[in-house]
């Protein structure tokens, strides 16, 4: 199968799911793949197997990329997205107690910008994890559990590709203070789009009008999940944290439903990238500061007066002051879609910065992209040009998201 | 009349003094979703397995390579205005270019259908 694929070449080579790249890698590195608890099931419903953070994965299903993007939007799509680490962070001291969240969110907040000391019982928020020239090492959730003997301890969610360094990273910087319990054997679902929230009420009454980035502990056919009302494509929907071995039947129940189909990585990208959001690795390295990723909104009020977290006096003095560069969204304005790596150029032919996600987004019905931009050409409708295969083609820098979002928003009063 | 095939998933049908040039269907399934498609301007010449086209999926971007040297004397301008035709029929109506060979003879060099299936067979 991989044979066949890559002998369609690929030029751009800079596609984050290009056939070539991914059957190469499968080729090489097969028997180092880690599989997924659901590898079976993707195999059954017909699932194009792609290693991807260290995964055989699917990267589609025989509905295609293109109609499994349309999908998401217009009904629901059901991710498997387990390759992503999971793990409580829990107070050594133990849980519970009235101090016990402020103690564990103070230790935390020693790694992150965020305001998660005020964080409200069940809700979760989204930061990134600092170097200490506050460099991006990875984005991630973190999560106040519901219950009270909980308190003290937080749920993470973090990116596969650097789940171990990021866990490590946990685990030496706060071994005095805290234990971390790596999750893993437990899978993590995603249900998105906007008949999500009718499919879950049925199955977890309540679940319907949880508040956005809130979690519930919830039961499935009897079987206990972590629900959160949370995602990665710009519509509503949620993320289930689900024992591994329990995962298959819940995965099997919600694509019972006749508005729900599996969703591989390519139309996840091609929805993220359309919703605006960071693919980490891509769109932030630890080359930038949040400031410069312009993710401000990971930076907590709070934190930008005390700091307190890795890098802040460069993060601080960035909020102030300004950036070199800045990742923006930006618009081919032909059919051509612009992809990671390609060069951005002003108009007048100076180097000015660097595509890093690119494609064509099926629900913008054109070719989409964001980078980074020198910030005299980073306001929002500059004209800019894009060096694709060696010819400038014209594009502009556009304000994010490509496609609203649509993320719940409390019940509608009628 | 008969269809030749290269190994990079071309197809090429000699017509007259003419050769119309496409990408398999198998090329295309394998691409996905097709949503942009550059050609070459007529007159442009080629020499065998230089770039001569652009096919990019919703998954990555492909060249297409000239199958044999010539000189482009026409280009399929549908597949440019809607590239999912593409995938709707490379075999006919999503042809790419027609090629005025420079030397006839380059097409024995190509594969036949049973060998073309055999190679993809086969990878």
């Amino acid at each position: 199968m991989c044979d066949r694929i890559s002998q369609v070449p690929t030029t751009a080579g800079a596609s984050t799911f290009s056939m070539e790249e991914a059957c190469h890698k499968g080729k090489v590195g097969m028997t180092d793949l880690k599989q997924l608890p659901l590898d079976e099931l993707h195999r059954e419903l017909g699932g194009k197997m792609v290693p991807f953070a260290g995964y055989d994965m699917p990267v589609q299903y025989p509905l295609g990329v293109k109609a499994e993007h349309l999908q998401v939007r217009a009904k629901a799509g059901l991710f498997d997205v387990s390759h992503m680490g999971q793990a409580f962070l829990t107070l050594k001291e133990g849980t519970g107690g009235a101090d016990a969240h402020r103690k564990i969110a103070a230790a935390i907040e020693s790694l992150v910008p965020a305001e998660v000391q005020k964080l409200g019982k069940a809700r979760i928020r989204y930061t990134v994890l600092l170097n200490e020239e506050g460099g991006i090492l990875d984005d991630l959730m973190i999560t106040r559990l519901p219950a009270e003997e909980d308190a003290g301890r937080l749920f993470l969610v973090v990116n596969a590709a650097v789940k171990d360094q990021d866990f490590a990273l946990f685990q030496d910087k706060l071994k005095d203070v805290a234990d971390l319990t790596i999750l893993e054997d437990r899978a993590l679902l995603a249900l998105q789009g906007p008949a999500a929230a009718g499919i879950m009420e049925e199955l977890v009454p309540g679940a319907g009008e949880m508040p956005f980035m809130s979690i519930m502990d919830a039961e499935i056919d009897g079987l206990p999940i972590m629900l959160s009302r949370c995602g990665y494509t710009g519509e509503d929907g949620y993320e289930l944290s689900i024992p591994a071995s329990q995962a298959e039947a819940v995965a099997k129940r919600l694509l019972g439903f006749e508005d729900v189909e599996p969703i591989g990585l390519g139309a996840r990208d091609s929805l993220r990238l359309e919703a605006g959001l960071c693919l980490y690795g891509h769109d932030m390295t630890p080359a930038q500061s949040p400031v410069e990723a312009n993710l401000n909104f990971a930076i907590g009020k709070r934190r930008r007066e005390e700091g307190g977290f890795p890098g802040a006096t460069r993060i601080l003095e960035e909020l102030k002051a300004s950036t070199p560069s800045l990742r923006v969204g930006i618009k081919p304005l032909g059919r051509a879609p612009a992809r990671e790596g390609v060069e951005i150029q002003s108009v007048e032919g100076e180097i000015i910065g660097v595509v890093t996600s690119g494609g064509f987004g099926p629900t913008y019905d054109g070719p989409v992209a964001m980078g980074y931009v020198a910030q005299s050409h980073a306001q929002t409708g500059t004209d800019i040009h894009l060096i694709v295969r060696g010819k400038a083609v014209p594009a502009q820098i556009v304000d994010l998201p490509f496609v609203p979002q649509n993320y719940y928003r409390g019940k509608k009063s009628s | 009349m008969t269809i030749k095939y290269t190994k990079d998933h071309e197809w090429v049908k000699m017509d007259g003094d003419v050769a119309t040039v496409g990408i398999t269907p198998h090329a295309a399934e394998q691409l996905g979703d097709v949503v942009f498609v550059e050609l070459p301007e007529v007159g442009k010449s080629f020499a065998t397995d230089d770039d001569m086209a652009v096919v990019e999926s919703v998954k990555a971007a492909s060249d297409v390579y000239a199958p044999i040297s010539g000189e482009i004397v026409e280009v399929n301008q549908d597949i440019v205005d809607s590239p999912e035709k593409v995938n709707e029929d490379a075999a006919g109506a999503a042809w790419f270019v027609k090629i005025k060979p420079s030397n006839a003879s380059e097409l024995d060099g190509l594969m036949d259908e049973a060998a073309y299936n055999d190679h993809v067979a086969n990878g």
